[in-house]
């Protein structure tokens, strides 16, 4: 018996409302004529054109979408390779020093991890730009891959590695064959994981920058301190957009590819 | 194969988690100089054992004093952790209740609701927490719409001060509390409560024995994973924090990039590190007990 009660759609609703209304207000008074954000001065979309006419926004949108694909790539193939060693690995020396880094990242506190990879730039007399931003993105974005990775290693069935391997695939072969068709949702997941998290970063991108390369947190995070801006509520109406229907987008692709996986379990099933 | 397999990763991260924590435990022990980089090194590798030697004979440990004797980083440690504490207890509020109603919900509703809640947390944090600042100000949205109803007489001042901070605190992790709770309740075994029910339970008091303990996991998760980040935050300070609002992570922001004086803001992160092992530690045991209670 479920029981839903007025109590639960009310807090649902007021929940939701709560997540969801200041994003719409956001978007609504992006379409403000008004140059006073708050004051309602009719519908107009100039300053959609103000922004993509503002170069500054648009080097710095380039500088990281840059920075985020690069990252994302490099935190992948590093995060799949650590959950395949934190899975499969078995024992091994330093194991718990590779776990604890593993997970160490993810809640250490942003300022830390930026201060202190930049520390370690500046000790080593690298010139700070896109490289050194990407290094950063890349060392705290694998551990979220390896994450979602190693969830998924460890729920399937590793008979299916160990038939290739006593059916002649090397251990290489057994992996591209086998393993990772069957973990590639979890590696795409764990892909667009690091890119967002890397398209949203604003201190560690702060701290490991250098003059020659700006992002697109960064530029915000300078016009923001002055306050509200009818130009950032266009802006960030793009941003909201652009994520919102690539993650819908997304959902919906797993979800067709996890009926058709059920209908062919079906289908094996009869035929057994 | 299997070696390198181990090593690629375990040196990445050697190299760019554990070698920048010993840099900066170095940096807060040297000296603040007019250089750049701004400060002296106190222990000098090229020397070797001489250089260490010197090292111990001059070690001080002059900027963690420096921490105790001005009251700007007591306050600053001591007012991150209240408005932590705070922040989590009132993200438990606003979360449970929430996690509770999907938990309830109708079992095709479910998977999008659980959409619904995952949703945000894609978006920029930056630009959710720049959303407030537009209701909260002045003339901003809630004053507006107040002073329309008629409940008060003059626009509140809510943007710039902790109020302010609290509602960005709980709005940006609001997520991180419901999934966890959701994922514990989801699980609840219904015919408990109605065993309870029958056994002559009020439902309230059924609620208070068998549902809150039986979702304890998910609650202790929830809350660590909002304490935790909380207590370095940075940008809700910020942003919409007024001058009166001491932080720590924008303290040691600040310290770095305006102050410039780096052997202060590297011992600022030691200690904040030192004070973040603790919960860090609790955690970690709570997810392993959870993983051997699920298996």
């Amino acid at each position: 018996m479920r029981r839903m009660t007025w109590f639960n759609v009310t807090s649902l609703t007021f929940g939701f409302a709560f997540l969801y209304l200041p994003m719409v207000i956001l978007i609504i008074y992006s379409f403000n004529e008004s140059k006073l954000v708050t004051v309602w001065a009719g519908f107009s979309t100039k300053w959609y054109g103000e922004v993509l006419r503002n170069t500054a926004f648009l080097d710095a949108a380039w500088v990281t979408v840059k920075v985020a694909f690069l990252s994302s790539c490099l935190a992948t193939v590093l995060g799949t390779m650590a959950a395949i060693v934190m899975v499969r690995a078995g024992r091994f020396r330093g194991r718990t020093l590779f776990s604890g880094m593993i997970y160490a990242p993810m809640v250490m506190p942003e300022v830390i991890t930026g201060l202190s990879l930049l520390l370690l730039f500046i000790s080593l007399g690298m010139d700070r730009g896109v490289f050194t931003i990407v290094l950063a993105h890349t060392t705290f974005a694998m551990c979220y891959v390896s994450v979602v990775v190693s969830s998924r290693l460890v729920s399937f069935d590793q008979s299916l590695e160990e038939a290739a391997l006593d059916l002649g695939c090397s251990p290489v072969q057994a992996f591209r064959l086998v393993t990772l068709p069957i973990i590639a949702p979890a590696v795409i997941s764990g892909w667009l994981l690091a890119f967002t998290l890397s398209l949203d970063d604003l201190v560690i991108a702060s701290f490991t920058s250098g003059p020659s390369a700006t992002t697109l947190p960064m530029k915000i995070w300078s016009s923001v301190r002055l306050g509200v801006s009818p130009e950032i509520n266009a802006l960030s109406t793009i941003m909201i957009l652009v994520v919102a229907i690539g993650v819908i987008t997304a959902s919906l692709i797993n979800k067709r590819n996890v009926m058709r996986q059920r209908r062919e379990e079906a289908a094996a099933d009869k035929l057994a | 194969m299997r070696r390198l397999l181990i090593a690629i990763p375990y040196l990445w991260l050697l190299a760019l988690f554990i070698v920048p924590f010993v840099i900066v435990f170095k940096i807060s022990l040297s000296d603040l100089a007019v250089a750049i980089p701004p400060y002296t090194p106190t222990l000098d590798i090229a020397e070797g054992w001489a250089g260490f030697k010197a090292f111990l004979s001059e070690l001080d440990f002059e900027n963690y004093i420096w921490l105790t004797e001005d009251a700007l980083y007591w306050k600053a440690y001591l007012s991150s952790l209240k408005i932590a504490v705070i922040s989590t207890l009132l993200t438990l509020l606003v979360g449970y209740p929430i996690a509770y109603g999907m938990a309830r919900a109708p079992e095709e509703w479910r998977a999008m609701l659980f959409m619904l809640v995952i949703l945000p947390f894609w978006t920029s944090f930056l630009i959710r927490v720049y959303s407030w600042m537009g209701i909260l100000s002045q003339e901003g949205y809630l004053n507006q719409l107040l002073l329309w109803i008629g409940v008060i007489n003059e626009p509140l001042v809510i943007l710039n001060t902790n109020i302010a901070v609290y509602i960005g605190i709980v709005y940006t992790y609001l997520p991180f509390m419901i999934l966890p709770i959701y994922a514990a309740l989801e699980k609840l075994d219904i015919s408990l409560l109605e065993a309870a029910e029958d056994l002559g339970c009020s439902r309230f008091s059924a609620f208070w024995l068998v549902t809150i303990p039986l979702s304890k996991q998910g609650i202790i998760a929830g809350s660590f994973l909002v304490f935790i980040p909380t207590i370095g935050e940075f940008v809700i300070p910020s942003l919409l924090g007024g001058s009166r609002t001491l932080m720590i992570g924008k303290v040691l922001w600040e310290e770095f990039f305006s102050n410039r004086d780096w052997p202060v803001a590297s011992a600022v992160a030691v200690v904040l590190l030192l004070i973040l092992i603790i919960p860090i530690v609790l955690f970690q045991r709570n997810e392993q007990k959870q993983r051997e209670a699920d298996q």
